[in-house]
């Protein structure tokens, strides 16, 4: 069986290396106000975004949106990037995301993931993650973690597009 | 399993095939993690040694997407599982399988899947994998969109249970229907509306054979609800009430008695200004995919616990609560307020402050009488949003965020907790044997986060726990220091000094190092670690003391 399962594992990475950069997949998700949402045509108008996995009892995902927060007005001036934060807080914190938005000021467009679908669905083990997309829609580059600092690669990851 | 297998090439054959014919793109994505632990003995913390000496927790998720088609699996390795991890995860094997398509107003998944209906009150098929908490639903899924602003879920399968180098799931079925109705979307007129309404129900059924010769036990166990989310402008609203019949099992001890369970909010928001309240009413609520199970088994369903969800760890994994299924009437409120920039209490960035305040206690149960008793089983009557005075659980927290220069932010904490040990059973002496009763505590934070160079971070974390029950009082000093994008080294020490028994006044250092590389970390740790809970977003599991070496390697492509 392990034989199949290897199989199975090289036919996926011959294929991967066959294929070219990852499109945001298709998930339905809900805004902050309840309208619905297709991760897949998420769009800044050819311009990069960045997406942002976080949830609301997890210090070092607040610590990275805060940190883009104090300087998101210089980066949209400066790179016309968008920042969707999507909030994986289940049943039991979801109602706490808009408030915590709310009193931290936030700008970004936060999409809720209560299910965790979209976060599956981009294989990310634990938040934070971010993704930055560029203008045509490639998954162009990932970073999971945050450390104070961190802010400024993404923002080089976004000036190099 | 092998036929699982075969299917699975097919489809992903079919992926690839269907690839070359046309243009669109073939995309494979994925995911590992391995964790991988070494233990000492160490007598003085009681650590537990496994025979093994050492253990392995790893898994493997791969995706294939292609169009509207999609299929994955993951592999998974338990050998043994971690100490402290849930016992239902042994053997190496695959654990998760799907296919689905999608198309405008239509999906189907076959295989597993995750699902949550409302806030889960009736369904939720959850996993993580930090936690050791998963329940996929293995048959069919169908979600369709037969008007604009309508979605109707329908599921039907068994539950994992259990995994010993192969899914094990449950006996009975569990299958379910769940409708929501955004009336903004479905109405013309109203996609401009200040006030946003969806309303949404669900029912959800299982069926499990009577195995008992002397109960009469009901085989197909209903569970329903409806709820409502309401939002006008600053306000926002969100209630649910479920209603379950009668689901006598191991968790509530065989009664007939029917369940309920009621969720509300209420929210106001403005920039720099929140203001929120949660109630919830718990009766008779636990509701399994196999009724003679309890402890760490998995629930259809989930109830969430109403109190803030605290990272700091002498605040997260010491006392922290998790939901009563069988009775519990809970509430929480929270004010967040951000004083603004150049103003006295402000200063030169704006300073941040937040309160924070849950309850839960014990709801009124009146013993029926003994013919009521007889006749159907029922053994008491609550009266709704009732409560018996007797406090599972409460938590004040305050917490002050402040940034002082562009160079040193800080933030300060106190918590409050009275924690009913004797309901709970999350705080073991070092022998393993739970306290009784209530423990009182409080706890100080202390932190400060100073940039030393533009891409350098030292972080220290001050805690003290003060408390004369348990295990006495704490304290635990953090100093991590992180370059960024690649390199984080942290010291931890806690010390138990307050505990009664002098020989018992133990310190707990850890060390750890960490390297990450786009979406890929590796990090080792080395040190001693308590018992005690370890809890990941607000849902905890009790760990045993060890002693030894952790690998962690994450990455995603």
């Amino acid at each position: 069986m392990k034989n199949l399962v290897f199989s199975l594992l090289a036919l996926f990475l011959l294929s991967a290396s066959m294929g070219g950069g990852s499109k945001i997949p298709s998930v339905k998700l809900k805004d902050l106000d309840g309208n619905s949402v297709n991760t897949a045509e998420l769009s800044n108008d050819g311009k990069p975004m960045v997406i942002s996995f976080w949830a609301t009892w997890c210090a070092p995902c607040k610590k990275e949106l805060n940190a883009i927060h104090e300087v998101y007005e210089d980066w949209q001036d400066e790179t016309g990037v968008k920042v969707i934060a999507v909030s994986i807080d289940d049943a039991r914190s979801a109602t706490r995301v808009k408030p915590y938005v709310d009193a931290q000021g936030w700008e970004f467009e936060v999409l809720m993931d209560t299910n965790g679908d979209f976060k599956r669905s981009l294989n990310v083990n634990n938040v934070p993650q971010t993704f930055l997309i560029d203008g045509s829609g490639e998954i162009v580059w990932t970073h999971s973690g945050f450390s104070p600092g961190d802010e400024y690669e993404l923002l080089e990851e976004i000036e190099k597009l | 399993m092998k036929k699982y297998i075969l299917s699975l090439i097919t489809v992903c054959s079919c992926l690839t095939f269907i690839a070359q014919e046309q243009n669109d793109e073939l995309q494979i994505s994925g995911n590992f993690q391995v964790l991988a632990q070494s233990y000492n003995e160490d007598s003085l913390i009681r650590a537990d040694v496994p025979d093994e000496l050492m253990t392995l927790n790893s898994f493997a998720n791969i995706i294939a997407r292609k169009g509207n088609f999609q299929a994955g699996l993951r592999y998974e390795s338990y050998l043994p599982s971690q100490l402290g991890y849930p016992t239902n995860f042994k053997g190496s094997g695959i654990g998760y399988r799907f296919a689905s398509f999608k198309d405008d107003g239509i999906a189907i998944t076959v295989g597993n899947f995750y699902e949550q209906f409302g806030n889960g009150l009736t369904l939720r098929s959850f996993e993580d994998r930090n936690l050791g908490l998963e329940n996929a639903l293995d048959g069919v899924r169908v979600v369709i969109e037969p008007i604009k602003g309508l979605t109707v879920k329908g599921v039907y399968g068994k539950m994992r249970l259990d995994f010993d180098g192969r899914i094990i799931n449950s006996e009975g079925f569990v299958r379910g229907v769940d409708g929501e109705l955004s009336l903004n979307e479905a109405i013309s007129g109203w996609e401009d509306k200040k006030t946003k309404i969806t309303l949404g129900a669900s029912f959800v059924s299982k069926f499990q054979a009577d195995d008992r010769l002397d109960l009469n036990l009901p085989e197909n166990v209903g569970n329903y609800s409806g709820r409502i989310n309401v939002i006008h402008g600053n306000w926002r609203m969100m209630a649910e009430v479920a209603e379950k019949i009668n689901d006598p099992s191991a968790d509530n001890a065989f009664i007939f008695n029917k369940g309920t369970a009621i969720l509300g909010n209420l929210t106001y928001s403005q920039k720099g200004f929140a203001v929120s309240g949660d109630v919830k009413y718990i009766d008779n609520y636990s509701y399994r995919a196999d009724r003679a199970l309890q402890g760490i088994a998995p629930f259809i369903n989930f109830m969430p616990a109403l109190t803030k969800q605290h990272s700091y760890m002498l605040a997260s994994q010491f006392y922290a609560y998790a939901t009563q299924p069988t009775g519990e009437f809970a509430y929480m409120g929270e004010v967040s307020y951000k004083f603004k920039k150049d103003t006295p209490l402000g200063g030169k960035y704006g300073t941040q402050i937040n309160l924070n305040y849950s309850r839960a206690t014990g709801i009124e149960k009146n013993r029926t009488s003994t013919e009521a008793f007889l006749e159907n089983g029922v053994t008491y009557e609550s009266p709704l949003f009732s409560s018996n005075g007797e406090v599972y659980f409460s938590d004040f927290n305050a917490e002050i965020k402040k940034k002082f220069s562009k160079k040193v932010k800080t933030k300060f904490t106190y918590f409050n907790f009275i924690y009913n040990n004797t309901i709970n059973q999350g705080a073991p002496l070092l022998t393993g044997k739970q306290v009784k009763g209530n423990v009182y505590a409080d706890v100080f934070v202390a932190e400060a986060n100073i940039k030393t160079k533009s891409k350098q971070n030292l972080r220290i974390v001050a805690q003290g726990l003060r408390t004369n029950q348990h295990q006495g009082d704490w304290v635990s000093l953090v100093v991590e220091y992180t370059i960024s994008p690649h390199w984080n080294f942290a010291l931890l020490d806690s010390y138990n000094f307050g505990n009664k028994i002098d020989e018992n006044q133990l310190h707990y250092p850890l060390g750890s190092l960490a390297y990450s590389e786009g979406a890929h970390r590796l990090s080792f740790e080395y040190g001693k670690r308590r018992a005690g809970l370890f809890c990941v977003g607000g849902v905890c599991r009790v760990v045993p003391a060890s002693n030894g070496l952790t690998l962690t390697l994450t990455s995603s492509f």
